[in-house]
């Protein structure tokens, strides 16, 4: 049996270069996948625990990438798969602290079985999924979560399919924490990755990633200092729903329906805004849903955040519970089943 | 009363058969726990439908289990029964061609009703046309007689219906002079503590079956089936399913790690998976996963954060986890997969045995992508390869495929229990010097990498899918890099064959014909060799357990018999193993109908050899 992992803190202060391995990030140049990757080794020190707890574990696609440059213990399994094998790795020895690199192909779309599954489990492991709307690894062919009628190398003629809404799908998967964040939005990255560290339970963060070659711009609306703060509202626990360049906006709720409402209008107030509650998971659902109505402020932030028990905590429980009702396994016991003859 | 005649039997075979819903699989295990405690050996093939209730009364719907017990050596569940128990018209017309001529049949008479003759497309009741002349037939009206027992229970007609199923088994122990008690027992565990009537039912019912031989005229003769002389020791019944899971937990706790089972349910291997998730207080952790692929891949994270992977599958799923076999044969971590293989392609037959997989075992993967394969050659064998494939995994950092079928999974015969102080040891060893760790340098004699798992301080390290630099394991594009590790995977599975036993030959070590088999057509090869033997011909048996890498001496045996037949329950896949590896000329004896190979037929086929057939 591995022996227990000492969880106390580690002896020495823990820097950015620790988390950064020896080798050459082979992102394209310019990749909203060095921000990520940067905002992830600049955190991961304040967490204050040992290096060797931590596991990555990723499939294929430029995000999968991702634990070759960590130096910490990593996997770069196959397309899809990653939520599968850090199940494994995670259920083995829950001491550890497993994070997942996936992107919009390898997480939704050959992966997509695997993701649901790993999320309704509670499995306590952390997703990053990193958004670009388009395939970057196979040269620009559409994703589940391009957009309908973007032009791409397997869709010259525009996309028909309808995409997915990756937080959509998370949170109906029964994910116990669900956000978004955007690689061009450090310190909101940073937090979000701060979220996911300190819950107990599966973590879905999708991150809106910018691919320079094959889609670019596609969350420049978002992302872009001169639109952002009239095209994003940031979701924060107890606090009303308001955004725009000097905060004048803000989200009502019409019955189930989220509308945006003029703050200096006379009409309404922040008093009738719609205040976010983490633990909505009805709320969670309303706000997800704003992706469909274009004139609505795309939202950022954590929709959703409850507690559950986690998978391995429950495994871990009835085998405890197993031994102290049986008593540690007698295997000469075990192999001579309940009915036994001799032979002279 | 009279007192009845006994006559003692070698070897008696017997057949159960009713509807899928009539309890045949429950009847026919309780009645082999039975014999196998009074030191018979024997051997059992269960054969059920792949649906399972269908319509009752149809012929697709017949559930049948044989078993075959004696006082002298078992090998097979037996090529024909002798006595056939028949609780309905379908299942009396479906297992008629597997009852010897001048067999007993035992039918419940009430069974034979207007409805359930058409059911089963008979035109007349051929207990009365007179079909069943060459035949011993017994009429009872089990469910009349099952009813009566329980006339004063106020129960309703559907529980009584389901007891009649121990009817036939109290009569069965009356007529092979059997004892009732371990059937109680079993009542009593089972329905005793949830269910009184149930239980009182059940129990009224088998003995009413047992009284009810010893009463009617119908038989005369009651048959005994002495001991048989096995080697000393303690012995159980034991199902192939059952042998491979303890296998597994076995090797798991004499190896010091944690037993992890990722699975997906699959026909006729689900069992494993049942039994492994009892297994709690011996920290074996079971996963169902949401797919074939899922259960791998777990497995696979499970053996690189230090517990033994393993996942449990039929052909189908196999076929789906051969992208993660891949994975693991790259990334070099202990895994073993059990292929309870069963007639294919596709879904085929999944409730039916085949030994079809092999050469997807062996090769079925994109590239040069080598791992170890071994097979069970017997219900209890199972235990064996099941630990000796982790103990291969282990010591070689390896994926090991270990083959059983539907027909070992399922079958049962007596298992003399090891010792577990005296199997074989499965030292570990995790790395854990940060100055010397390499993730892919090799041990000198075995070529396995180390075995570094996540938690261990200085030794943070990445692997994957992509091809590795040799003793780094950085990615690498290196042409010559590729060749090189190439040839390493594959130089490090051959190195196995150093690590396991010399082939052995059953008969001559030369002569006019060897029948080289594998898997679960051993008991059937032994006997008809054996047979043969007896009969003056120059004929041995060569039963292979390792199928890759193969025995280092299995060339030189080859090469000692004039010829080679291979009977195999597949189109001819060892075969062509065979003659890739030793360009030796031989032949496949193939019949893929789903069943086990009759050593009848293997001994027909040998007789066409010796008849100067040779072809």
């Amino acid at each position: 049996m591995p022996e227990t992992i000492d969880s106390a803190a580690p002896a020495v202060k823990y820097t950015i270069r620790d988390f950064q391995s020896d080798q050459d990030v082979r992102w394209c140049p310019g990749c909203g996948d060095y921000s990520i990757l940067a905002q992830i080794q600049r955190v991961f020190p304040e967490f204050n625990r040992r290096k060797e707890v931590y596991v990555g574990v990723s499939g294929i696609g430029c995000s999968s990438r991702f634990p070759y440059y960590m130096d910490i213990y990593g996997i770069h399994g196959i397309h899809g798969r990653a939520p599968a094998i850090a199940s494994g790795v995670k259920l083995a020895n829950p001491d550890l602290d497993v994070w997942v690199a996936t992107g919009d192909g390898d997480g939704l779309s050959i992966g997509g079985n695997h993701m649901i599954h790993m999320l309704r489990r509670n499995i306590n492991i952390k997703v990053l999924l990193f958004n670009n709307q388009i395939y970057g690894l196979t040269k620009g062919q559409y994703s589940p979560t391009s957009l309908l009628g973007q032009i791409t190398k397997s869709t010259p003629l525009g996309v028909i399919d309808y995409p997915f809404v990756p937080v959509s799908l998370a949170l109906g998967a029964g994910a116990t924490l669900v956000a978004r964040t955007m690689d061009r939005d450090p310190k909101h990255l940073q937090e979000m990755i701060r979220r996911a560290e300190n819950h107990h339970g599966s973590a879905f963060i999708e991150i809106y990633q910018n691919c320079n070659v094959f889609n670019d711009g596609a969350f420049f609306k978002f992302t872009e200092k001169d639109t952002r703060d009239d095209n994003v509202v940031y979701l924060e626990h107890g606090k009303p729903l308001v955004f725009g360049k000097q905060k004048e906006k803000g989200i009502r709720l019409n019955g189930f329906t989220p509308e945006i409402v003029e703050l200096n209008s006379g009409n309404a107030s922040v008093n009738d805004l719609l205040v976010h509650n983490e633990e909505d998971s009805t709320l969670a659902f309303i706000l997800a849903n704003m992706i469909h109505d274009p004139r609505l402020p795309r939202p950022m932030g954590v929709f959703i955040s409850v507690i559950r028990p986690s998978y391995e905590d429950q495994l871990t429980q009835q085998i405890a519970r197993a031994r102290s009702k049986k008593g540690e396994g007698n295997l000469q016991k075990l192999l001579d089943g309940d009915e036994t003859w001799i032979i002279q | 009363m009279a007192a009845k005649k006994v006559r003692t039997l070698e070897d008696v075979t017997i057949r159960f058969a009713g509807d899928s819903g009539d309890g045949m699989q429950l009847t026919g295990t309780q009645f082999t726990n039975t014999v196998a405690a009074l030191g018979a050996d024997l051997s059992t093939l269960p054969d059920y439908p792949a649906e399972i209730r269908a319509p009752a009364g149809t012929k697709y719907g017949v559930s049948g289990f044989q078993v075959r017990f004696g006082s002298t050596e078992i090998l097979t569940p037996g090529d024909v029964c002798d006595v056939l128990v028949a609780m309905n018209p379908a299942a009396l017309v479906t297992n008629l061609r597997l009852l010897r001529d001048g067999g007993t049949i035992i039918v419940n008479e009430d069974g034979f009703t207007e409805k359930n003759l058409k059911l089963a497309n008979l035109s007349s009741n051929p207990l009365e046309d007179g079909s069943l002349t060459k035949f011993s037939v017994h009429r009872v009206a089990i469910s009349k007689l099952t009813a009566n027992a329980l006339s004063d229970m106020n129960l309703s007609p559907r529980l009584v219906e389901k007891t009649k199923n121990f009817f036939a088994l109290g009569l069965m122990y009356w007529l092979y002079n059997r004892p009732l008690d371990q059937s109680v027992r079993f009542i009593e565990e089972k329905f005793g503590q949830k269910d009184r009537d149930v239980a009182e039912a059940n129990l009224r019912v088998l003995k009413a079956g047992y009284n009810f031989g010893d009463t009617t005229e119908i038989f005369t003769t009651r048959y005994d089936v002495q001991a048989a002389k096995l080697p000393p020791g303690k012995y159980r019944s034991i199902m192939g399913n059952v042998a491979t899971a303890l296998g597994l937990v076995a090797a798991a706790r004499k190896s010091g790690l944690d037993l992890f089972l990722g699975s997906y349910p699959i026909t006729p291997a689900s069992d494993i998976l049942h039994e492994l998730s009892r297994f709690k207080e011996f920290g074996v952790k079971t996963f169902q996963a949401e797919d074939e692929i899922a259960a791998i891949c777990a497995a696979i994270g499970a053996s690189y954060a230090g517990s033994l992977g393993a996942t449990t599958t039929s052909g189908p799923g196999l076929a789906l986890k051969t992208e993660a076999l891949g994975l693991g044969i790259m990334l070099e971590l202990p895994l073993v997969v059990i292929d309870v293989q069963r007639g294919g392609p596709s879904t085929g037959l999944p409730t039916k045995t085949e030994q079809a997989d092999l050469l997807q075992a062996v090769h079925g993967r994109n590239s040069e992508a080598p791992l170890c394969v071994l097979a069970a050659a017997t219900p209890a064998d199972c235990f064996a390869m099941a630990y000796e494939a982790s103990r291969i995994a282990v010591k070689f950092m390896t994926p090991v495929i270990c083959l059983t079928d539907g027909y070992l999974g399922n079958g049962a015969e007596p298992w003399l229990i090891p010792d577990v102080d005296e199997l074989p040891e499965i030292p570990v060893e995790f790395a854990k010097d940060p100055a010397t760790f390499q993730p892919y340098s090799r041990d000198d004699k075995t070529l396995a990498r180390p075995w570094a798992i996540p938690g261990t301080p200085g030794l943070e390290h990445r692997i994957g899918g992509l091809e590795k630099e040799n003793v780094t394991g950085n990615i690498s594009y290196d042409p010559d890099n590729h060749d090189y590790m190439v040839k390493i995977r594959a130089a490090k599975i051959q190195r196995i064959a150093e690590d396991i036993p010399l082939q052995t030959v059953e008969g001559d070590e030369s002569g006019d014909l060897l029948l080289v088999g594998w898997g679960s057509t051993y008991g059937s090869v032994k006997t008809a060799v054996s047979r043969l033997r007896a009969a003056g011909r120059s004929v041995s048996h060569a039963h292979l357990r390792y199928l890759n890498p193969l025995p280092r001496n299995l060339g030189e045996i080859l090469r000692k018999f004039k010829h080679v037949l291979v009977p195999e329950i597949n189109n001819g896949q060892l075969v062509q193993l065979l003659r890739a590896t030793y360009l030796v000329d031989a032949r496949g004896f193939n019949l893929v109908r789903g069943l086990p190979l009759s050593a009848e037929e293997i001994e027909e086929r040998i007789e066409e050899y010796f008849g100067g057939n040779h072809a």
